[in-house]
């Protein structure tokens, strides 16, 4: 089912004699996302990604703009209308209801002629139980289930009504690191299996990364930039984007453009096709940088950190606005650890130009 | 480990002690009380040890109708108290204008005195030669006859008794259950949402199962209470119960011991070890119930 979010905007009204003014927490949005697709909603805590993916449930009416399912306009719907599945942050599995009674539970509810019969019941959820891979934990109650299993749990609940579009809040965050890892390659697994259109929201941009089809990365309610994690990552509108996808973070060095050339610290170190003259922003990604003894970006060395496969070499630079330079490079290159500076040439399609006030990105005509 | 155990009991002692000299002795002098036949209070002496003050405690009349009459009292007020308190605590966490305003209002009666609100009613339910209680003011507005609820026949009497205690305990209630609904997790409600769950269906099947703790205990303490009621028939017929026919047990045993029979410490006693046993039987009952449940 595709969905088509247009020009959604949802302002809270202010609370007290405190804090009178209205916060708007989304504005504008505006999202298309195709059918049978998985779409990340990222951004830092506080950016409106949670209440956007309620407006998409129906929790929350927004102020202005629609909301289209296919060709239904679902705005002014209620949830259990949208035909939609949600799992919550904290799964809000009912405690005092067993695996079985959960998964039940909203087939339950069902009413006139959506009603199924009990053995059609039975069969959906077992059905869903298997895709999910629980069978062995139906008489169980939540509290009885790790937390990998509670999201599962969840999933089932979430499914089970054959919704057309899933949603997910938060979904591997109460999880641990390891099974993080599994756990968001199962929803990737059963996402295509069910082929169900899918919206999860997410502050884990590696998350968001490695399973999404598309990211839509969100700062202070506006939707700053959409579309394939590769090519986000790879042309990032903004600083903030720029800033917010990648491990390690990219590396925000203060610069200045003049004649055509970017110079960090006093140093010519790339040239910038088509850039008038002015004051950037300079990000340059830990895998943008290449060692060479010639090399016009001297920063002063602190240690390197071996990690097999390459090496990760952290040093300084007084024009960074971070504490560090980390840099990334392959294993095969050796660093002289003796020496006290190092210097990197840089990898044009690594390094991204930003204006300097409103760290936009400044096109760099690349031949 | 044998020195730890000792400094364990060291530390418990100051509790113990308290424990002891203030409710163990007490228990076991009530029980000595109630077995010592024909006890002398001003001499302090008794004939024999046996089972005649249990007797003649279960044959006195007095004893029966109070046996009687806080058997009514429990088994009407404990249902009506607790589900009228549900009833308001949901209907108060459902509402977002005012609730502070009507939480409030709902509080007042647990910090009123119980003697001045029992005036208030003995007021409004009153007929005299002269005045007609605003009660019966409202029942003669309707075309009927008036009552007199005070003085009157056992029904009206036992009628204002349990409006009275319902009225007194359901504050109580009504605050206990507002802070256990408060403390559902929202996210229930939404996912009951998101499958479209029918309002009743989310109050009996979320709502209710969440907050049984809560009810449970509600209705422990409240059959507790209402085994130990006394007061409340004071504040309305005034001491002399018996003579209404409004007595509860633990006015019998006040009256053994210091009304105008009184001086009858071991039949006071025997009346209060059979309230200690009533009372031990329902709560085992209830925790048992309770726990099937959960």
């Amino acid at each position: 089912m595709k969905i088509v979010l247009d020009h959604l905007t949802k302002k809270f009204p202010g609370r007290g004699r405190k804090n009178p003014g209205e916060v708007a927490a989304v504005s504008d949005f505006t999202l298309e996302i195709p059918d049978g697709e998985l779409v990340g909603l990222l951004g830092p805590s506080g950016c409106g990604k949670s209440t956007t993916l309620n407006m998409i449930c129906g929790l929350e009416t927004p102020t202005s703009g629609t909301i289209h399912f296919g060709d239904d306009d679902v705005t002014k719907l209620s949830p259990e209308l949208r035909g939609v599945g949600m799992v919550f942050q904290n799964y809000a599995l009912y405690p005092h209801l067993n695996v079985r009674q959960n998964i039940l539970f909203p087939l339950e509810n069902l009413r006139g002629k959506d009603r199924l019969s009990k053995e059609e019941m039975e069969r959906r959820v077992s059905e869903t139980a298997r895709l999910v891979q629980i069978e062995d934990l139906m008489e169980r109650k939540p509290k009885e289930l790790s937390g990998g299993q509670q999201q599962r749990v969840a999933i089932a609940r979430a499914l089970v009504k054959f919704p057309r579009v899933l949603l997910l809040d938060e979904p591997l965050s109460n999880l641990d690191a390891r099974l993080r890892l599994q756990t968001r390659e199962e929803i990737r697994k059963i996402q295509k299996k069910t082929g169900i259109t899918t919206v999860f929201v997410t502050h884990d941009q590696d998350e968001a990364m490695s399973i999404c089809d598309r990211i839509a990365v969100m700062q202070n309610g506006v939707l700053m930039q959409q579309g394939h994690p590769q090519q986000v990552y790879d042309d990032p509108s903004c600083l903030f984007v720029a800033k917010f996808l990648g491990t390690p973070p990219i590396n925000v060095f203060e610069g200045v453009v003049r004649g055509q050339t970017l110079y960090i610290g006093g140093q010519p170190v790339l040239p910038a096709g088509g850039v008038k003259d002015q004051e950037v922003f300079a990000a340059v990604r830990p895998e943008g940088f290449v060692l060479q003894s010639d090399g016009p970006l001297s920063c002063r060395l602190e240690r390197v950190e071996v990690m097999g496969r390459d090496v990760s070499v952290i040093s300084s630079h007084d024009a960074c606005t971070g504490p560090a330079v980390r840099s990334i490079i392959s294993a095969e290159s050796r660093v002289d650890t003796a020496s006290s500076t190092v210097r990197f040439a840089l990898k044009p399609g690594k390094a991204f130009l930003f204006e300097k006030d409103s760290e936009k990105r400044v096109t760099v005509q690349q031949n | 480990m044998k020195k730890n155990n000792g400094k364990a009991w060291l530390y418990l002692l100051p509790a113990l002690l308290f424990l002891i000299v203030f409710m163990v002795y007490p228990l076991i002098d009530v029980f000595i009380y109630s077995i010592e036949e024909g006890f002398n209070f001003a001499s302090q002496t008794y004939y024999g040890v046996g089972l005649y003050n249990f007797s003649y405690v279960l044959h006195d009349p007095y004893f029966l109708q109070a046996v009687q009459n806080t058997f009514l009292l429990v088994i009407i007020t404990v249902p009506v108290s607790t589900g009228l308190a549900l009833l308001i605590s949901v209907g108060l966490s459902s509402i977002r204008p005012l609730r502070e305003l009507y939480q409030t209002i709902y509080f007042l009666p647990y910090v009123t005195n119980t003697l001045a609100v029992g005036l208030v009613f003995m007021i409004l339910f009153q007929k005299t030669e002269y005045t007609d209680g605003l009660v019966n003011l409202v029942i003669e507005l309707f075309g009927g006859n008036a009552v007199d609820f005070i003085d009157g026949p056992y029904w009206a009497k036992m009628f204002v008794l349990c409006f009275y205690t319902v009225w007194v305990v359901l504050p109580f209630k009504i605050l206990v259950l507002t802070s256990a609904l408060a403390s559902v997790n929202q996210d229930y409600y939404k996912a009951a949402r998101v499958d479209g769950t029918p309002r009743l269906r989310v109050f009996t099947r979320i709502t209710l199962p969440m907050i049984s703790p809560m009810i449970f205990y509600l209705v422990i303490t409240g059959f507790i209470g209402a085994f130990k009621a006394y007061s409340d028939a004071v504040a309305l017929f005034g001491t002399d119960l018996n003579a209404s026919g409004m007595n509860t047990i633990v006015g019998y045993v006040y009256d053994m011991l210091y009304g105008d029979s009184g001086g009858y410490p071991s039949y006071a006693s025997a009346a209060a070890i059979l309230l200690f046993a009533i009372v031990l039987t329902v709560t085992c009952i209830n925790l048992l119930v309770s726990r099937k449940k959960a």
